[in-house]
């Protein structure tokens, strides 16, 4: 929390009468950061991009751009720009058109236009659409144009509103990387939003999970992926089995009343805690397997189910003591329904985590029980 | 596909009983005399009437200019209104137009006869009487006040379809908020003024009924020269339909030019409305 970052959101609250969109958030972006909001639809990530360019203005809090509060900056003084949601390319200008408006509004030479728009359509793979009409493009060259028109001007902040949410599954991959790419050349600050977590894990330097109008973690997306700071993270970074627990004392974990070693501490003597497995951390074994002897914490089940995912089986565990909870695993080997198997998990892989509240909990399994796809949530995200 | 054919088979009697045949008759009209045979003199002895044309264009024209001077920030200022207020004008545009439009002609007429609503106001405060009943003034704010919306409602409509997201992607590209409106909205509101200026401009140059009830003849306008020719004294059917054809003629011309300057301001986009 650096008093003099390069942007930074003090506490920054915004409701809608009585509706609270962002309760009290703040944050901190470094120069050329690549920064993903990411969370579920509602939860504030648009509604803060939003107050960063200047389109809303918070009740209360502050917002600090290069040393000075901009609360009140129009839009068009911040040196900050905007990819839309959905592109908004003016319909009445060609591409090449688009891409100049902010030029000329700059009072640039119309020699110094076409150099600067040319160069942006080379660099947006998009050499020879100038006079295109913008209708006449597909959604991911709108995309590539949106982007061209933002970055032309040289702001210093990028601001990206779901920018891949209208495009298919391939052609986001293959933009993914074109605008890391376009990050990693160009050093200007991307605070980009989405709600799919593998596109937030994939670019950012930081990951800014939110939920509720409120930031919940934020890390690099190595540290939210391993150590995620509660249940909610935890299952929205990627699919987990997720689980209460007792923290019997340090280094000792007991759920399904049994208690097995761990590597966290720090936590009260007997309190309560949410367990987190990751699907791939769980090995299965059969009874007889020499590694048996090895196990540290040796989990006893039933094969519910096995799914072909492609490049992993899922396959669901009823496992002794859990009651209805079901155990999901990944595994490249499938297993029949029916079966008898061990659970074999390194005590590095149980995630401790502080209790959340009951009711996320109880949402959480819900959704894993009925939903195990729920990590790639293609739905258009209106966020307001 | 055959059944879809036998099912448009109504629709082109329709058209061929009800405006194909009688455009042919008005042709037909157009070039014969009284006794049938083939003429081009109706519209030689149309030079008679150029200064009813010109006063029809020029008032036209005109109260076109009024309305969309009076029409257009009043479209705009609806689009900014909130949905309830957005309902209360359009309330306010529409109900005079379910009354009858004799009746609202008439009620100018109360107010701008000499010794009407206007002149009793005027007297009443001291000021000097207006004589506005029977000149093409008169004519004029009957027209304004009958075809506004006409010119409101298109531009509203061309207004309220702009997406919010393109003023603010203006805002965020550096436009003020007066650069907003001349590099983005009034572009994009252009088919929508096209139409209300074809939508007001088409009635008010053929216009009889408000020259009739408001002008008492002193300016007799396209409407109420054709009008004579058939109702009237001067009975002439051939010049009559001479006149409305030269009328069409006039009319899908300026259609054309009018979306000639549409299209090319849309670059050839598609962008229809």
């Amino acid at each position: 929390m650096g008093s003099d970052g390069f942007l930074s959101l003090r506490n920054v609250r915004k409701s809608y009468s009585s509706n609270v969109i962002l309760n009290s958030i703040s944050l901190d972006v470094d120069e050329g950061e690549f920064v993903t909001l990411l969370g579920p639809s509602g939860c504030g990530k648009t509604t803060t991009l939003r107050l960063i360019g200047g389109f809303e203005t918070p009740d209360s809090g502050d917002i600090i751009f290069e040393g000075k509060r901009i609360n009140d900056v129009a839009p068009n003084l911040r040196n900050i720009n905007t990819v839309f949601q959905k592109y908004a390319l003016f319909p009445h200008l060609n591409v090449f058109d688009n891409i100049a408006f902010g030029l000329r509004l700059r009072g640039v030479s119309r020699d110094e236009q076409k150099k600067l728009v040319n160069e942006m359509l080379e660099l947006v793979d998009l050499r020879g659409f100038g006079s295109r009409s913008v209708n006449s493009l597909s959604g991911g060259q709108q995309q590539r144009v949106a982007i061209a028109r933002a970055i032309v001007v040289h702001p210093k902040v990028l601001l990206l509103d779901e920018p891949l949410g209208a495009l298919d599954l391939k052609l986001r991959k293959e933009m993914q990387l074109e605008l890391k790419k376009l990050h990693d050349s160009l050093g200007i600050t991307f605070i980009f939003v989405t709600h799919d977590q593998e596109e937030a894990l994939t670019m950012s330097d930081k990951v800014v999970v939110m939920n509720k109008g409120e930031i919940l973690q934020q890390g690099s997306p190595i540290d939210i992926y391993n150590e995620p700071a509660n249940a909610f993270v935890a299952d929205f970074i990627g699919e987990s089995n997720i689980f209460p627990g007792i923290m019997k004392r340090d280094r000792y974990i007991e759920f399904f009343n049994t208690a097995y070693d761990c590597v966290d501490e720090g936590f009260a003597p007997d309190e309560p805690v949410d367990v987190v497995l990751r699907p791939e951390d769980l090995l299965l074994l059969n009874e007889g397997d020499k590694s048996i002897q090895k196990a540290d914490c040796l989990l006893r089940g039933r094969v519910i189910s096995c799914l072909f995912k492609g490049i992993y089986y899922e396959i669901m565990i009823d496992v002794e003591g859990a009651g209805s909870y079901q155990f999901m695993a990944k595994s490249t080997i499938p297993e029949d329904p029916g079966r008898e198997i061990l659970i074999d998990i390194d005590p590095e892989n149980i995630h401790i985590m502080k209790k959340s509240s009951i009711e996320t909990i109880t949402m959480q399994k819900h959704r894993f029980m009925h939903d195990p796809n729920k990590n790639r949530k293609d739905a258009p995200d209106e966020d307001d | 596909m055959k059944t879809t054919k036998a099912a448009a088979y109504p629709y082109v009697l329709w058209l061929i009983l009800f405006t194909a045949i009688p455009m042919l008759i008005v042709f037909y009209y157009a070039f014969t005399n009284e006794a049938g045979s083939f003429t081009l003199m109706n519209f030689k002895d149309m030079a008679d009437y150029s200064i009813v044309f010109f006063n029809s264009f020029r008032l036209a024209i005109i109260s076109t200019l009024i309305c969309l001077v009076l029409g257009y920030p009043m479209a705009y200022a609806m689009s900014k209104l909130g949905r309830r207020g957005r309902t209360a004008a359009m309330i306010m545009i529409m109900v005079p137009m379910w009354m009858n439009f004799l009746l609202r002609t008439y009620a100018w007429l109360t107010i701008l006869e000499n010794n009407g609503l206007l002149n009793a106001f005027l007297s009443a405060v001291h000021m000097p009487e207006l004589h506005i009943i029977n000149t093409p003034a008169a004519v004029g704010i009957g027209m304004v006040y009958n075809y506004l919306p006409f010119m409101i409602l298109p531009i509203y409509n061309s207004l309220e379809a702009i997406d919010n997201s393109l003023i603010e992607a203006a805002r965020d590209m550096g436009c003020s908020s007066s650069q907003v409106f001349t590099k983005v909205v009034l572009p994009l509101s252009i088919p929508g003024t096209v139409s209300g200026i074809i939508m007001v401009f088409i009635p008010a140059v053929s216009t009889f009924v408000i020259s009739k009830i408001l002008g008492g003849g002193a300016s007799i306008l396209i409407g109420d020269l054709i009008e004579m020719q058939f109702l009237g004294g001067t009975y002439d059917a051939n010049m009559g339909a001479a006149i409305s054809l030269v009328m069409m003629v006039i009319i899908t011309l300026f259609t054309m030019i009018t979306n000639k300057i549409d299209k090319d301001n849309d670059e050839g986009s598609v962008l229809m409305s």
